[in-house]
């Protein structure tokens, strides 16, 4: 039971990281219907920024302050780039943010070097948020911050005590996302600058013709998806890994979560982040596979059946290709993705 | 149906044409002669093998319009398959000859293509692009889980030289490849430039072009997108069973999103809009991951740099360039052009110095800080540590960006206006 829960935190808190990543992407491309190969790039730019300043300034300022400077870099790409290839169609839109991915990729390693760098999370956030304490006498309590090691042990042999903790970084990663999807959605529907993006969205001409700079809101829109992704940058690197490498693990799912939630839908990014998050993390904990299920059912099988390499492979091994089997099968049976509604 | 002629049509030789085809065999030919090095004749293999790829990459890119993030697993597949079929062919257990892996090779990536392909092509565009990444990604994550395949971290090797002799032929030497090689690249250079020429070709561009419309005129776009995915996709595996002959070892990075990337930047490069870009492209390929790579550490900077930059101001590749200059040399204007070309080339190179003394140098105080400060750059000894350096390179590239802006703006105004002497020398031949 503390299994599950523990579990499916972790999942929801990865899924609500790639939700931070996929929401950027996702306005981006709605908006101007350039789909930003290098958005994982600037969610590691955030991360690397977050780093310095918070070896300078302290984490809950370059918790603030990194994002902005990534959406500033985010808007000047667009300014100088972007805008200059929009007039050549999509395509090569998209082509210009691959050259940024690598342009992005060696001026990191340039700067930061090879190798993980230490992001240390401040120290209000290390540690458990809380843990669970499984006894097999009184059942599942919770204790806030961590257990005390008396909690954690029986005097008693006979009774079993597990203590499963959940990191606060993580909570804390849940936290921010949950702030940031609903200030993106007051931003959106509640506000003046918001009703002008979405009018843009369907009717960029009408739009410039009652006097809004147009342009320029493509400017400030990529500029805070971007921004996003580095204020996902700063809270993912310092939960996880920060090293160069890391923009490319992250940057396939989020393609893979815009596509199976539907191109250009919030509420379908939420729901395939959150999917593709927990699924993963429940796969990564089981270590069974087709031959254990089989026996588990009571079939007899022969040793050969026993040494497929197919029915070895264990569901933590299959992991990893997991997003991408949903992508196929999503394609396959609804290929608008889960909440679209744009056909091709 | 036959169809039987009734009159006399004047059909003229494609001088040009003949002219261009004979030129390339004979480089083709003549190429390893010249070059004869254990190095560049390996290098050479590599560009046939790479020509093959990245002209079947072409075929969804420049002539359909799919931007493809994942062709590597075409090549790559149809590289195991081949290696898999060499292996079975030494062991005995199948009667191939090596002549023929490549095209096992090209069956294999084929049949992935079909198989893949059918989830690929039911989306064009963006779409497109990221289902074909996934698709990369799958098949990369899928190398390392079935270890009897892809051999796992090792990869897969074998041994080329097998069966009797032929004519002398064992593949022993890497000449004799490299004919293996360049009789399949001209061949299928050949087989891809008709394919544009077919019905299918040509309604691949329409639907590149427009899809709407081809839809009003009855045709399936997706079918045709995914007919067109096979035929590339065989060509795809083609060149990666000459690529498995070539190296005798395949590992999992040939499915890797780094060789698909590569692919579709140096198909770019090399112009996707004209049929010859793509063998530019592959000609460059293989000369910046043989050589570029061995002469700075900073080399994916570069190729980074040099993209961007084709992407925002010649969408169309070096072969658009080169075409545009062809007109030019067409109307007899090229002559008062060249005395801007020198100036911004000068220019450009002043500041391109510059600015790769100063990479250079960031470069070296990264990697090589246990090596001192000192550093060789083009001839000229720097020191990333002093002031000096640091000045002089950027004065340098400052300079340089400050004359070829001024270079620039007088080749623009010379360029406008041949533009504006061919376009009226056209009205006035149409007039005649």
């Amino acid at each position: 039971m503390e299994f599950f829960f523990i579990s499916m935190l972790n999942g929801l808190s990865y899924g609500l990281l790639l939700f931070m990543l996929s929401s950027g992407l996702t306005l981006i491309f709605s908006m101007m219907g350039v789909l930003n190969f290098a958005h994982a790039s600037f969610y590691m730019i955030g991360a690397y920024i977050g780093y310095t300043l918070n070896s300078v300034l302290g984490f809950w300022v370059a918790l603030l302050v990194a994002p902005f400077l990534v959406g500033i870099l985010g808007a000047t790409f667009e300014r100088l780039c972007l805008r200059r290839v929009h007039k050549f169609g999509h395509v090569p839109e998209l082509l210009v943010t691959f050259g940024l991915s690598y342009i992005v990729l060696e001026v990191v390693q340039l700067v930061w070097g090879r190798t993980a760098v230490e992001f240390a999370p401040p120290p209000a956030l290390q540690g458990p948020a809380f843990t669970l304490v499984q006894n097999s006498l009184n059942g599942l309590s919770l204790v806030w911050g961590a257990a005390a090691p008396e909690l954690c042990s029986a005097a008693d042999a006979a009774v079993r005590v597990v203590c499963s903790p959940f990191p606060a970084t993580r909570g804390f990663m849940m936290l921010v996302a949950l702030m940031m999807m609903v200030g993106l959605w007051l931003l959106l529907k509640r506000t003046r600058v918001g009703l002008v993006i979405q009018a843009a969205l369907t009717h960029p001409e009408a739009v410039e013709a009652l006097g809004h700079n147009v342009p320029r809101v493509f400017m400030m829109v990529f500029g805070v998806g971007t921004g996003l992704a580095g204020l996902a940058g700063v809270i993912g690197g310092s939960t996880f890994v920060t090293e160069p490498a890391m923009a490319a693990t992250v940057g396939s799912v989020i393609f893979v979560v815009v596509v199976v939630g539907g191109m250009g839908s919030l509420a379908g990014a939420f729901l395939a982040s959150v999917l593709i998050g927990v699924v993963q993390t429940f796969a990564v904990a089981f270590d069974s596979s087709l031959v254990s299920l089989m026996q588990g059912w009571g079939w007899q099988l022969s040793s050969a059946l026993q040494n497929n390499s197919v029915l070895k492979l264990t569901l933590s091994q299959v992991a990893p290709i997991l997003p991408y089997l949903f992508l196929v099968l999503i394609l396959i049976f609804r290929p608008k993705g889960l909440l679209g509604t744009r056909e091709t | 149906m036959a169809l039987t002629k009734t009159h006399y049509e004047f059909k003229p030789y494609n001088v040009a044409r003949w002219l261009i085809w004979s030129l390339f065999t004979l480089l083709l030919v003549v190429l390893p002669l010249v070059f004869t090095s254990n190095l560049s004749v390996t290098m050479l293999t590599q560009m046939g093998v790479a020509m093959i790829a990245c002209l079947s990459y072409n075929m969804l890119l420049g002539q359909g319009g799919m931007l493809s993030f994942g062709h590597a697993v075409y090549t790559g597949l149809g590289s195991y398959i081949a290696m898999h079929a060499l292996n079975a062919a030494s062991n005995g257990s199948v009667n191939i000859p090596v002549t023929l892996i490549p095209l096992v090779g090209g069956v294999g990536g084929m049949f992935f293509a079909i198989l893949f392909g059918y989830v690929t092509t039911r989306k064009s565009g963006t779409t497109f692009a990221m289902i074909t990444m996934g698709m990369g990604e799958l098949v990369f994550a899928m190398s390392l889980m079935f270890s009897e395949f892809f051999g796992g971290e090792a990869g897969v090797s074998g041994n080329r030289v097998i069966g009797q002799a032929f004519w002398g032929i064992t593949y022993g030497p890497p000449v004799q490849v490299y004919y293996l090689t360049a009789a399949y690249t001209l061949v299928c250079v050949a087989l891809m430039y008709a394919f544009t020429r077919t019905p299918l070709g040509r309604i691949l561009n329409a639907v590149r072009d427009n899809p709407e419309r081809v839809e009003f005129i009855g045709y399936n776009t997706q079918h045709v997108r995914y007919l067109s995915f096979i035929i590339a996709g065989f060509f795809a595996g083609i060149a990666g069973g000459l690529a498995a002959v070539n190296f005798e070892i395949v590992t999992a990075e040939v499915v890797g999103a780094g060789r698909s990337g590569a692919y579709l930047l140096f198909t770019f490069l090399g112009g996707a809009t004209f049929f010859f870009g793509p063998l530019i492209g592959a000609v460059l390929m293989v000369l910046a991951f043989v050589l570029l790579s061995e002469f700075t550490k900073a080399w994916l900077l570069y190729l980074g740099l040099v993209f961007l930059f084709m992407v925002m101001f010649a969408p169309g590749g070096i072969a658009s360039l080169i075409m545009m200059n062809l007109r030019l040399a067409a109307f007899g204007r090229l002559r008062q052009m060249w005395v801007a070309y020198v100036g911004l080339a000068v220019t450009a190179l002043m500041a391109l110095a510059g600015a790769a003394a100063m990479i250079e140098m960031v470069y070296h105080l990264q990697l090589n800080a246990a090596l001192g400060p000192e550093l060789k750059f083009a001839g000229v000894g720097l020191n990333a540590e002093s002031l000096n350096s640091w000045f002089g390179s950027a004065f340098v590239m400052l300079t340089g960006l400050g004359l070829f802006e001024l270079a620039r703006r007088q080749y623009v105004h010379d360029w406008d206006e041949t533009q504006v002497f061919i376009e009226k020398e056209i009205k006035r031949r149409e007039a005649l």
